[in-house]
C-alpha cells in the first residue's frame, strides 16, 4: 500500500500545481484579495484539472481491462483501432449531421468505436496463441489502416483541420461547460471495479472463466462496452492520448500485481498523476504556449514501450 | 589443418567454451561428440566464423580467420548450421548453384554449371532441381543444402548434427558418402553427431567434450570406454568390443 | 522470355507517361511540357528511390513485410529537419541553399539509420515480430518527437518545416531535382552492381557468412543506401508510408523468382507505374481532392494487414 500512499501524495501534489500554472499567472495569495482569481479558478483551472483526472483515470483503466480480455500486456484502447474507430464516428457525424448535437455525435462515436473493437477482438482471436507479440502488432496495423480511413473521409469530407483535433489530445480547450460529458466516463470507469474481479478472471483465459462459472461472453461484452464508451468519450472531448492504458497498467502489474480488485485503484490514479504530469510539463515548457499532452504522451509512451519490450523478463509474456 | 587455441566463450555471462585449445586434422572424418550443452555447435560455429571470437585464436592451414578475406575463406571451408534459417523461394537448383558464389560471384561458367550438376546427382536431387525449397521436407531441404555445401568444393566441411532429421537409411547414406568424400577426395570433415554410435562407426578421429572443454581426443578405440561414458555422460550404457570396433549398447 | 515482365511493364509505363504528359493540357505546349516534365521526372526518381529501398531493406532485414518507412526511415528524416531548425533558426535555414540542407540532413539520416537500423537488425535476428514491433514504435516515436521539437519551436517558424510531415505529389521540389538526381543514380549504381551479392545475403546470415560475404559490412552498407535514397524521396515529395510495400508486393507477385537482377527493375516499374498513373487518375480523370499518398496509404494499410494476419511475411 506504499505506492498507493506514493501514487495519493503526487497526484494531490501536482493537482495542486496544476491549478496554479497557466498562461494567466495565478498565485495562491491572488485568491485572497482578487474576486477574478476565483473566476480563472472555476470557469478554468478546476475543470481542466478535474478533466486531466478523470482522462487519465479511466483511459488507464481501459487499458488495464483490454489487457485483461485480450490476455496481453502490451494493448490499449487507443492504438489498436477503438480510438481510431470513435474518431472515425465523430467525423462521419460532423460530416453527414453537421447540425446533430453533442449527444448524437457521441453516441455515433461510441458505435463505431464499439464495432471497431470487436473488430479487433474478432481479428486476434485467428491469431496463432505461441506469438504473443503478434497481437499488438496486428492492434497497432489495424489501428493505423482505420486512422488512414479518417484521413481519407476528412479530406473528402474537407475537415482535416479537424483530425488534429481528435487524434491529438489537449486540455488547453477545457472550460466550465465543455468537459462535463467526462463525467460520464468517470462514472463507467467507477462502474467497472464492481466488477474487477470478474475482469480479472477473464485474464486467466476462456477456459478457466467458465470453469469458474463465469458467464465469459456476458463479461466480455460489459468491458467492451466500458472501453468503448470511455475511448469515444475522451476522442469527442480532449482527443486521443496515445500509450497511456498500455504504460500504467504495466508499470503497476509490475510492483503490485494483477489482481484488479486491489491494482485497479493504483492504475487510475497512476493514469491520473502520469496525465496531470504530461500537461503540466506541456504548459510550462513553452510558456505561454502549450504543447499538447497528445505528443508529451507520444514521446513517454513510446519510450516506455521500447523499455518494456527489451527490459529483462520478468513474469510478463 | 584447424587449429584452435585457447578459445573462451560466454554468453550472457555464462561460460560455454573455457579455454579450448585442440587442433582438428587435415583429411579424414572428425566428429564432435559430447553431452547438450557440452560446447561443440558453439566450437564448430566459431570456427566456420558465424560468429565473432571473444578470445583466443583459430587458424586454417596457418590462416588466421579474423584477418583473412572472408570470401576466400569461403574456398576453404565452408558450414552446415544446425538451426537453418528459412527456406528463401528458391529452386533446389538456384540454391545448389549459389555454392559456386564464392568462385564465380555470382557469374557462373560452364564448369560451375557441371560442377553444380554433379552436386545435384550426388545428392539424388536431379529429378526434384527445379522444385521450391518451401515444398521439400525438412530432411530434402537439408540435403538441399548439403548439396550447396558440395558444390562449393572447400577442403573443410563442418557439419552441425546433419543426421537430425534422416531416417537410418539416410543417415547412413550420408556417412557412407562424407566417407568418400574424406578418402577420395582428401576433403578434411568435422561433424558434430548426437548418436555416438554413427561416431564410431564413421570418424576417423573423436574429438569428446563436455561442460565447454576438451575431455579427450583420439580414435575411437583409444577414446571410447566404458569408463568415459560414464564420467562424460553420467549414464552406465556399456561398451562392446567387436573386433576393432566399438559399440555403445543403450539396453538397460 | 526471361524479360517478358520488364517488357509489358515499360509499355505500361509508356502509356502512362504520354498520357501524364499530355491530358487536360490547356496552353501552349511550350509551357506545358516542360512543366509537367519536371514533375514526371520528380515522380520516376521517388518511384525508384521507394523501390529500391524497400527491396533492399527487405534483403537486409530477412522479411518480405517491412519497409524503410514502415520502421520510421522518412520519420527520422522529418525529425533531422526539425532538429536542423532548432538549432540553427528558421532563418539560418532558409538563407542556407537547399542543397545544402538536403545535403546535410541526408548525412544525417545515413549516419542515424546505420546506428539505430543496424543495432535494430542485428539485435533482433530470427525475432521478427519484435523487429516489426520495434520499428513501428521508432517510427511512432519520431512521430511525436517532432511533432514535440516543432511546438518548441517558434510557431512562426514552424511553417519551414511543416513541408517536410506530409507527401505531397503534386508540388514536387524541382529545385532539388538535379542533385536528388545525381545522388540516386550514384546509389542506384551500386545497388545494381551489388546486384547477386543481395542475392546471398538473403539467403539469411549462416548461409551468406558461409558463402564468404561479410554480412554485417554489407548490412551497414545497404543501409546507408537506403538512407541516401529515403533522402531523396522524402525531401522530394514528403513520407509515404506504405508506397514501398505495396510496389514490391505487387512486383514479387509478379515474378515470384527472389533474383535482384529481376525484382529490381521489376519493383521500380511497378512502382513508377503505380506513381505515374496514379497520380494521372487522381490528378486528371477523377479530380479528387484527397492526395495520392493518402489512397496508396490506406491500400497499403490494407496489404500490410493482409499480410500480417496470412503470416506469410517470412
Amino acid at each position: 500500500m506504499r505506492l498507493g500512499l506514493l501514487l495519493g501524495g503526487g497526484l494531490f501534489v501536482l493537482g495542486l500545481l496544476s491549478l496554479f500554472v497557466g498562461v494567466i499567472p495565478l498565485q495562491p495569495v491572488d485568491l485572497l484579495r482578487d474576486p477574478a482569481a476565483w473566476e480563472l479558478l472555476r470557469d478554468s483551472r478546476v475543470p481542466r484539472t478535474l478533466a486531466v483526472v478523470i482522462t487519465g483515470g479511466a483511459l488507464a483503466v481501459c487499458g488495464a481491462l483490454l489487457q485483461s480480455m485480450v490476455r496481453n500486456r502490451f494493448v490499449e484502447p487507443m492504438t489498436t483501432g477503438t480510438g481510431q474507430g470513435a474518431a472515425l464516428g465523430i467525423l462521419f457525424a460532423t460530416w453527414a449531421a453537421p447540425e446533430a448535437g453533442l449527444l448524437t455525435k457521441m453516441a455515433v462515436a461510441s458505435t463505431t468505436a464499439l464495432l471497431a473493437s470487436v473488430g479487433f477482438l474478432l481479428i486476434i482471436q485467428r491469431l496463432p496463441p505461441t506469438q504473443p507479440l503478434l497481437i499488438p502488432l496486428v492492434g497497432l496495423i489495424y489501428g493505423g489502416v482505420l486512422g488512414a480511413g479518417v484521413t481519407f473521409i476528412a479530406y473528402q469530407g474537407d475537415l482535416i483541420q479537424y483530425i488534429d483535433v481528435w487524434m491529438n489530445g489537449e486540455f488547453s480547450g477545457v472550460l466550465r461547460g465543455r468537459y462535463e460529458l467526462l463525467w460520464v466516463a468517470a462514472f463507467v470507469a467507477v462502474l467497472t471495479y464492481m466488477a474487477a474481479d470478474q475482469f480479472a478472471i477473464l485474464g486467466l483465459g476462456r477456459t478457466a472463466s467458465i470453469n469458474l462459472g463465469l458467464n465469459y461472453e456476458q463479461v466480455m461484452i460489459v468491458g467492451l462496452l466500458a472501453i468503448s464508451v470511455v475511448t469515444a468519450l475522451v476522442v469527442v472531448t480532449v482527443g486521443a492520448i496515445p500509450f497511456l492504458g498500455l504504460v500504467v497498467p504495466n508499470i503497476v502489474a509490475r510492483y503490485a500485481g494483477d489482481n484488479l480488485r486491489r491494482t485497479l485503484p493504483l492504475i487510475a490514479s497512476g493514469g491520473a498523476a502520469l496525465v496531470l504530469a504530461s500537461d503540466v510539463i506541456g504548459r510550462l515548457l513553452r510558456h505561454p504556449f502549450e504543447i499538447p499532452v497528445g505528443t508529451v504522451m507520444g514521446i513517454l509512451g513510446a519510450v516506455i514501450f521500447l523499455w518494456l519490450l527489451y527490459r529483462p523478463r520478468s513474469h510478463a509474456l | 589443418m584447424i587449429s584452435i587455441r585457447n578459445v573462451t566463450y560466454d554468453i550472457a555471462g555464462k561460460p560455454v567454451l573455457c579455454d579450448v585449445s585442440l587442433d582438428l586434422p587435415r583429411h579424414g572424418v572428425t566428429a564432435l561428440i559430447g553431452p547438450n550443452g557440452a560446447g561443440k555447435s558453439t566450437l564448430l560455429s566459431l570456427v566456420a566464423r558465424l560468429m565473432p571470437l571473444q578470445s583466443g585464436g583459430i587458424d586454417i592451414d596457418g590462416q588466421d580467420i579474423t584477418t583473412c578475406d572472408t570470401g576466400a575463406l569461403a574456398r576453404v571451408l565452408s558450414i552446415l548450421p544446425q538451426i537453418q534459417d528459412a527456406a528463401p523461394r528458391l529452386t533446389v537448383s538456384d540454391l545448389v548453384a549459389f555454392g559456386r558464389y564464392p568462385h564465380s560471384r555470382g557469374r557462373l561458367t560452364a564448369e560451375d554449371h557441371r560442377i553444380v550438376d554433379n552436386s545435384l546427382d550426388a545428392f539424388r536431387l536431379s529429378d526434384m532441381r527445379n522444385r521450391a525449397l518451401e515444398t521439400l521436407s525438412g530432411g530434402q531441404r537439408q540435403n538441399a543444402l548439403l548439396a550447396m555445401i558440395f558444390a562449393q568444393g572447400t577442403d573443410y566441411l563442418l557439419l552441425d548434427e546433419p543426421l537430425n532429421n534422416l531416417d537410418i537409411a539416410a543417415a547412413r547414406g550420408l556417412m557412407t558418402q562424407l566417407r568418400t568424400l574424406a578418402d577420395e577426395q582428401q576433403r578434411s570433415i568435422v561433424i558434430v553427431l548426437h548418436d555416438i554410435n554413427y561416431a564410431l562407426a564413421y570418424a576417423d578421429h573423436l574429438v569428446v567434450m563436455t561442460e565447454g572443454r576438451v575431455a579427450a581426443t583420439g580414435s575411437p578405440k583409444e577414446v571410447i570406454s566404458q569408463d568415459l561414458i560414464n564420467r562424460i555422460y553420467r549414464t552406465d550404457a556399456a561398451v562392446i568390443a567387436i573386433g576393432d570396433r566399438r559399440l555403445v549398447d543403450v539396453g538397460p | 522470355m526471361r524479360s517478358r515482365p520488364v517488357l509489358y511493364l515499360s509499355l505500361v509505363l509508356a502509356v502512362c507517361v504520354v498520357l501524364y504528359m499530355t491530358v487536360g493540357a490547356k496552353g501552349a505546349w511550350s509551357f506545358v511540357l516542360p512543366f509537367r516534365g519536371g514533375k514526371l521526372a520528380g515522380l520516376l526518381l521517388v518511384a525508384l528511390a521507394i523501390s529500391t529501398s524497400t527491396v533492399l531493406f527487405q534483403t537486409v532485414s530477412g522479411n518480405r513485410i517491412l519497409t524503410p518507412s514502415i520502421v520510421g526511415f522518412d520519420a527520422l528524416y522529418g525529425l533531422i529537419l526539425t532538429g536542423l531548425v532548432f538549432f540553427l533558426g528558421a532563418q539560418t535555414t532558409i538563407s542556407l541553399p537547399p542543397i545544402a540542407v538536403f545535403g546535410l540532413n541526408t548525412g544525417l539520416l545515413m549516419s542515424g539509420a546505420v546506428l539505430l537500423f543496424g543495432t535494430l537488425i542485428v539485435q533482433t535476428r530470427g525475432d521478427l515480430l519484435r523487429m516489426i514491433l520495434t520499428g513501428i514504435i521508432f517510427a511512432t516515436l519520431f512521430r511525436a518527437l517532432t511533432a514535440f521539437w516543432q511546438r518548441m519551436i517558434d510557431p512562426n517558424e514552424f511553417q519551414v518545416i511543416q513541408g517536410a510531415s506530409y507527401a505531397r505529389f503534386n508540388r514536387i521540389e524541382t529545385d532539388l531535382l538535379p542533385l536528388a538526381a545525381l545522388l540516386s543514380f550514384g546509389v542506384l549504381a551500386m545497388a545494381w552492381h551489388k546486384r547477386r551479392q543481395w542475392d546471398v545475403l538473403a539467403l539469411g546470415h549462416d548461409a551468406a557468412t558461409n558463402l564468404g560475404v561479410r554480412v554485417r559490412r554489407e548490412t551497414v552498407l545497404a543501409l546507408l543506401l537506403i538512407a541516401a535514397l529515403v533522402s531523396v524521396s522524402t525531401a522530394l515529395v514528403g513520407p509515404v508510408a506504405f508506397l514501398g510495400l505495396l510496389v514490391v508486393s505487387l512486383a514479387r507477385l509478379i515474378d515470384p523468382s527472389v533474383t535482384h537482377a529481376r525484382l529490381l527493375p521489376i519493383a521500380a516499374l511497378v512502382s513508377a507505374i503505380t506513381l505515374v498513373g496514379g497520380q494521372l487518375v487522381m490528378e486528371r480523370v477523377f479530380a479528387l481532392s484527397t492526395p495520392l499518398s493518402v489512397v496508396v496509404d490506406l491500400l497499403g494499410g490494407l496489404l500490410f494487414f493482409f499480410l500480417l494476419l496470412k503470416g506469410r511475411f517470412r
